[in-house]
């Protein structure tokens, strides 16, 4: 037997770019990326690369048709109903194969199989398996996220302390009630990572997945702006994605540490 | 509102501890044997002390005992019935407070037996009251666990094992990651738990006097593979036990030199085959490997 480490008071997660003096150097970041953004424009010209202003003014007149605002809906809708059916699915199917041995060996080779095969590979199966509607495109969102989901949540399932699985079983509980009252709360930081990475997924998808017959969406619109050689407008489009990105995992960061804070999220 | 050492758990005359066997127990784990023909008798409501170096197979005993692990021959039986699994009458308190679920809250923790057996919130509520009140953690009722110290944590363990009324209670070295004071603390606290209870008690551990501080009974056993019980001890020393007493320092050499000769062999076995990893903690006087 050795000892174990016992810490009493858990240390403080580091504090990263927080307060004002992070927030003022990431602001100067940006700032700087911004300046070398119109440094290059310049260089190389409006038919090339559209500076920040004239992305701006693109953004605006998008705005003003209502097409940007469409665009974000459409994609934001298909990223959070197929990212939201990848956790459904892929939850509950990473803890019983990490429960179960033989459904863990049953379903591993079919996952470590097509989780090489990205989504884009797919996409014209896609649109003649499910047609040109919305389901093409939730579908393969949906693909590009339940793997990434299930991995993280199988991987959790193991990791989970073995006394406490033995302590559950020796105070009473039975397989379902582990799963229940165990297994699952000690898996949530692992399925929280999981869908974090899911959702960056999802934005990488989702301009493949509307490559064909998407009358909206902010892969559409780039796609629509090549056609037209509108370059200001595939800028936008560039810009909008990763600006929803990046509000996307802020949200599920603050909801996550919010309301699963008890299950030690820590993101 | 009472003293909380005044909390009496067990209503007199309500079944209490059981009686525990060993019969030639012997385990194996494929070609390797952990134990060999183990027997040993603990009298329903006494204090069993496995003590042995570490490694020597005492946890795997106790796992036994658990229901967490079958024997490859001979029997371990509570009360004359043979364990097949576990369950909450064989209360297993565990070395790490790992075994805690840390997403509930302390009082939570406590009635996750009741609760598993579908027993109502208020009755719930009731026994988190008694059986924290019984290790003296009444006001930790809504904390987390990861806001009390180690030996609140384990408090909570003895607790949460304690609520499900259990008849054995089995306990895997659960201070030795506590340091010195707590750890005296919660040796002195045992008597007083022991007492509400009457639950008897397997306690595993590699520490002499945390071993006569707390033992009714003894038994030492042989450093592994195939650990056998070296010597037995009956202990009758007054409680609580005066560590400076004549009768305990005896006590403590002939335990001393019992466990010392394992350690020796143990380190002879090591010096025979290099590979092997460190077996753990040598004792202070105890020559290191030639």
């Amino acid at each position: 037997m050795t000892l174990t480490d016992d810490p009493v008071i858990p240390l403080p997660a580091p504090r990263r770019g927080t307060g004002a003096r992070g927030a003022l150097i990431s602001a100067g970041s940006v700032l700087l990326g911004l300046l070398v953004w119109q440094l290059l424009a310049a260089r190389f010209g409006p038919a090339l690369l559209a500076s920040p202003l004239e992305t701006l003014r693109a953004g605006i007149e998008l705005a003003r048709d209502g097409t940007l605002f469409d665009s974000v809906l459409a994609s934001a809708r298909r990223i959070l109903i197929g990212w939201g059916l990848g956790l459904l699915v892929g939850v509950p199917v990473g803890l019983v194969m990490g429960r179960v041995q033989i459904i863990r060996t049953l379903l591993d080779p079919h996952i470590e199989f097509f989780r090489f095969i990205p989504p884009v590979a797919f996409v014209t199966l896609a649109v003649v398996w499910f047609g040109i509607g919305e389901s093409s495109k939730v579908v393969l969102i949906f693909y590009t996220s339940v793997f990434i989901v299930t991995l993280n949540t199988v991987a959790g399932v193991l990791a989970v302390n073995e006394s406490k699985l033995r302590a559950a079983v020796s105070l009473g509980a039975g397989r379902r009630q582990i799963m229940l009252y165990v297994v699952l709360p000690a898996t949530v930081p692992h399925v929280v990572t999981g869908a974090r990475l899911a959702m960056g997924n999802s934005f990488l998808t989702i301009v493949s997945a509307e490559i064909v017959a998407a009358q909206v969406g902010l892969g559409a619109l780039i796609w629509t702006s090549r056609n037209y050689g509108r370059i200001d407008w595939v800028f936008v489009g560039i810009i909008v994605l990763g600006v929803l990105g990046f509000v996307f995992d802020r949200v599920l960061r603050i909801v996550a540490r919010r309301v699963l804070r008890r299950y030690a999220v820590k993101l | 509102m009472a003293p909380e050492t005044e909390v009496s758990v067990r209503p007199p005359g309500v079944r209490s501890g059981a009686a525990v066997r060993f019969e030639q127990v012997s385990i194996w784990f494929d070609d390797f044997q952990a134990v060999r023909e183990v027997s040993l008798e603990v009298a329903p409501g006494e204090l069993l002390c496995l003590l042995g170096p570490s490694g020597c197979g005492k946890s795997t005993l106790l796992s036994t005992l658990a229901g967490f692990l079958p024997t490859t021959s001979g029997s371990v039986t509570v009360d004359g019935r043979p364990v097949t699994a576990p369950g909450p009458e064989l209360g297993m308190v565990f070395q790490s407070s790992e075994a805690l679920f840390d997403w509930l809250p302390v009082r939570s923790n406590v009635t996750f037996g009741p609760r598993m057996r579908g027993v109502g919130r208020a009755e719930r509520a009731a026994i988190a009251d008694e059986y924290l009140g019984l290790v003296g953690l009444r006001h930790c009722a809504d904390k987390m666990p990861d806001q009390l110290s180690g030996g609140m944590r384990q408090r909570v363990q003895i607790a949460r094992v304690l609520a499900n009324q259990p008849r054995v209670l089995l306990m895997d070295e659960p201070f030795g990651a506590l340091d010195a004071q707590t750890r005296s603390v919660m040796q002195r606290e045992m008597d007083r738990i022991r007492a509400a209870t009457g639950c008897t008690v397997l306690f595993v551990t590699h520490d002499i006097g945390e071993a006569i501080v707390l033992a009714d009974h003894i038994a030492v056993m042989t450093a592994g593979p195939a650990a056998r019980i070296k010597s037995s001890y009956r202990v009758e020393l007054p409680r609580p036990r005066d560590e400076t007493s004549a009768e305990f320092v005896a006590l403590q050499r002939a335990l001393r030199r019992d466990i010392g000769d394992e350690v020796q062999a143990a380190l002879r076995a090591q010096g025979l085959d290099p590979g092997e990893p460190d077996p753990g903690e040598p004792n202070p006087g105890e020559p290191g490997p030639s």
